[in-house]
């Protein structure tokens, strides 16, 4: 099936970064403003699917060579890790813990280790969501 | 504070997550998972001990004190569950070795036992009841994925009608929460228990209690809702159905467990006797399901809901006789239907049919399967000193203290259809005349038949040791005689 | 408002009845949806609907909202999102295997009556 579809294309290749970046700051806002992984990790993955759309499943994972289900198991592995960190300090499990620093550059940030759990759901959500796509995507 | 309280959860969640990056090393994963359940084992073990000299264990998850943030709470009932869970789960799993299959095994079965367990130990565990949704939810999606494993055309039929079941189910689970927040304004049991009790349960507590009933009466297959449950515990292979039918049902009993002992226990002659009702009805249809089928894996699926009646109605008794003898008989329930499973597995294995009519003489060659399935099916019946005699003894003096004469009439002639309906497997399929050469490898027989022989001798150990378990029966039906106890301990005033 | 968000509640679960009782899968699949969107609204309303500020960011405010309500919803989201999309995948591998999305058709294709 050969079809013209060079405008999608055309503007994909602008559109897909411009989400991806967008996805980065709402998943990094997320602790003081509406957002966070799950949120940053489906417009990551509409990103995806929207190369995918564009062009067919071989570019896409000839651009993203990434194995979904791995990045599952990783996004899991980090959140559970952050959950297990209150064994080692003695406080109970998943206790929250920030601190204010200084940075060059960015200035007076906080730090959080919810931060690193919502890493974990991030990489959950898009591999969940890449791999249930590429199920029904490859079969056809 | 006691971070022990949460580890029978996050045990199998790292093995699970270990087990993904490994797929497809078959050898491998079942290594770590065997190794894996053996430490959970000891864990929820050393859990029952720590439990049994400090008394309940509470754990603030996140430093947020109860009633604010979740709590996970580890009683006795509780802990003792965890631990015939552990038992159970690294049983199966050796069966397992023998009988997934290769395909399965490398679709990432191992992952989602584990991840099945977590959600198992979890609804034991947690004190808040929104959590207690997410962990059934946890453990439902991994029984859809083990469900549909395999992708069989009747797997994939029956997982449509279970999941849509349960998703409703769900939904219900949600809507009863929202109802309930809005009246006590809580979701931790503890809080919710006492906020009940303060009021005294009007009216409106009791139609959330039956709500509540329904959706857990869904998971837990009573009467008018069981429906889907010959249906889609037939269609998974043996581990799995071992599984579901040890485990899964046993969730929903004992969320039923906690909510009327713990929340809803003011008002009881209209919910408990409601209770009641629903549990006598549910022995009845599964009695006459068990003796109606010819079908082995059919015949131990309803006596999962007689089982299930037979509790609730020990659970609608609510004294101390009636609980300790209903704790008693959801371990001992557990442990016999795996090992039965199990063993009903090895028969289908060695004549190639589930129907009893095609099967005869299997103990000429298999004579220790035999008198393994013979044991267990004694034990279900509640023969003494097998394990299921202690628990229906106290279910039955506790209802003979209290009057209630129809259930133990219906509790005593469904005992005698259950052990007819075992029986029935045992005559027609051991004894009589071979149908037919069963040239299995008896090598492989053996392996399969270690984790049933396992179960089965760790329940008669319980069936004859009863005497010693009952200071921990006790200290469990303790916490949910005076739920005092569990709010205090809960709430730390 | 309690009213008219009751009202709504009441059409969403009217919709979900009906859908799921039809035959098609991807019409109870939607129904499961409508469900659960039904359910969410009134963990909402029975939170209370009464307007505030935000609670713990804001201090000086009359009123605060009741936070616990929207983390509910959250998680429910999420589950029902998990689902939704298991059980599409589902549907879709079921007609792959059996050729029909009706269920009436997918009854008894085997022994087991």
């Amino acid at each position: 099936m050969k079809q013209n579809d060079l405008i999608l294309q055309t503007v994909t290749k602008v559109a897909a970064f411009v989400i991806l970046l967008f996805a980065v700051a709402i998943f990094l806002g997320g602790h003081y403003s509406p957002g966070g992984g799950f949120v940053g990790g489906l417009m990551t993955s509409a990103a995806i699917v929207l190369l995918l759309l564009a062009f067919d499943i071989k570019t896409v994972t000839g651009i993203l060579p990434i194995d979904y289900k791995l990045m599952i198991g990783s996004g899991l592995f980090i959140s559970s890790l952050t959950v297990a960190g209150g064994l080692f300090f003695g406080v109970p499990l998943m206790t929250h813990v920030y601190q204010y620093v200084d940075l060059p550059l960015l200035g007076h940030i906080s730090l959080h280790t919810a931060v690193l759990f919502d890493l974990g759901v991030y990489l959950v959500v898009v591999g969940v969501t890449m791999t249930i796509i590429q199920t029904i995507g490859e079969s056809e | 504070m006691n971070n022990l309280t949460f580890m029978p959860v996050l045990w199998p969640l790292f093995t699970g997550i270990l087990l993904i990056f490994f797929a497809k090393k078959i050898k491998l994963q079942r290594g770590i998972s065997l190794f894996s359940s053996l430490i959970g084992i000891v864990i929820s073990f050393y859990l029952v001990i720590t439990v049994h000299n400090q008394g309940i264990l509470t754990l603030g998850v996140g430093s947020w004190d109860a009633p604010f943030g979740i709590v996970i709470v580890a009683d006795m009932l509780s802990s003792l569950l965890v631990l015939t869970t552990n038992i159970i789960g690294f049983a199966i799993l050796l069966y397992s070795f023998y009988s997934i299959g290769e395909e399965r095994e490398r679709h990432y079965y191992y992952p989602v036992f584990q991840f099945l367990l977590i959600g198992v130990n979890g609804a034991f565990l947690t004190g808040d009841l929104f959590n207690l949704f997410v962990f059934f939810e946890v453990m439902l999606m991994a029984s859809y994925v083990l469900l549909v494993l395999g992708g069989t055309k009747i797997q994939l039929r029956e997982s449509l009608k279970y999941i849509i079941v349960n998703v409703l189910s769900s939904s219900f689970f949600v809507i009863m929460v929202a109802y309930l927040y809005s009246v006590v304004g809580t979701l931790n049991m503890a809080d919710i228990s006492q906020r009940i009790s303060e009021v005294n349960q009007p009216g409106i507590i009791s139609v959330i209690a039956i709500g509540f009933l329904i959706v857990f009466g869904l998971k837990g297959a009573i009467f008018p809702l069981f429906q889907w449950l010959p249906g889609s515990y037939y269609a998974p292979p043996i581990p799995v159905m071992a599984l579901f039918g040890a485990l899964l049902t046993k969730v929903g009993i004992y969320s039923i467990f906690r909510t009327y002992t713990l929340m809803f226990y003011h008002d009881q002659d209209f919910t408990h006797t409601f209770l009641a009702i629903l549990a006598i009805l549910t022995i009845i249809i599964g009695v006459i399901g068990a003796i109606a089928y010819w079908d082995v894996k059919k015949i131990i699926i309803y006596n999962i809901i007689i089982a299930v009646g037979v509790i609730l109605f020990g659970i609608s008794v609510m004294n101390e006789q009636a609980l300790s003898g209903s704790i008693l008989y959801i371990i001992h329930d557990m442990l016999i239907k795996a090992a039965l499973f199990l063993l009903v597995g090895i028969m289908i294995k060695i004549s190639g049919s589930d129907d009893l009519r095609d099967m005869g003489g299997l103990i000429k060659q298999y004579p220790a399967v035999a008198w393994t399935f013979f044991i267990a099916a004694i034990s279900l019946a509640g023969i003494p000193p097998f394990s299921g005699f202690a628990g229906k003894l106290l279910i039955l003096q506790g209802a003979a203290e209290k009057g209630a004469y129809l259930g133990m009439a219906v509790i005593l002639i469904s005992s005698l259809m259950v052990l007819y309906s075992v029986m029935k497997i045992f005559m027609n399929g051991f004894w009589g005349t071979p149908k037919a050469d069963y040239a299995l490898t008896n090598g492989k027989v053996n392996k399969m038949l270690v984790p049933a022989v396992l179960l089965v001798i760790i329940s008669v150990l319980f069936g004859v040791g009863t005497e010693s378990v009952y200071p921990y029966i006790t200290q469990a039906v303790d916490s949910l005689m005076n739920p005092e106890i569990y709010n205090k301990a809960v709430l730390k005033e | 408002m309690e009213l008219l968000m009751a009202i709504v509640i009441g059409i969403l679960f009217m919709c979900a009845t009906y859908l799921m009782l039809s035959k098609s899968i991807l019409r109870i699949i939607i129904g499961t949806g409508l469900l659960s969107h039904g359910a969410h609204l009134l963990i909402l309303t029975m939170g209370g609907l009464k307007g505030g500020s935000v609670p713990l960011l804001s201090d000086e405010a009359a009123t605060y909202v009741d936070p616990l309500p929207q983390a509910l919803i959250l998680t429910a989201i999420v589950i029902s999102f998990g689902v939704t999309s298991f059980l599409l995948v589902l549907a879709y591998r079921t007609y792959q295997e059996l050729g029909t999305d009706d269920m009436e058709e997918m009854r008894g294709t085997e022994t087991n009556e």
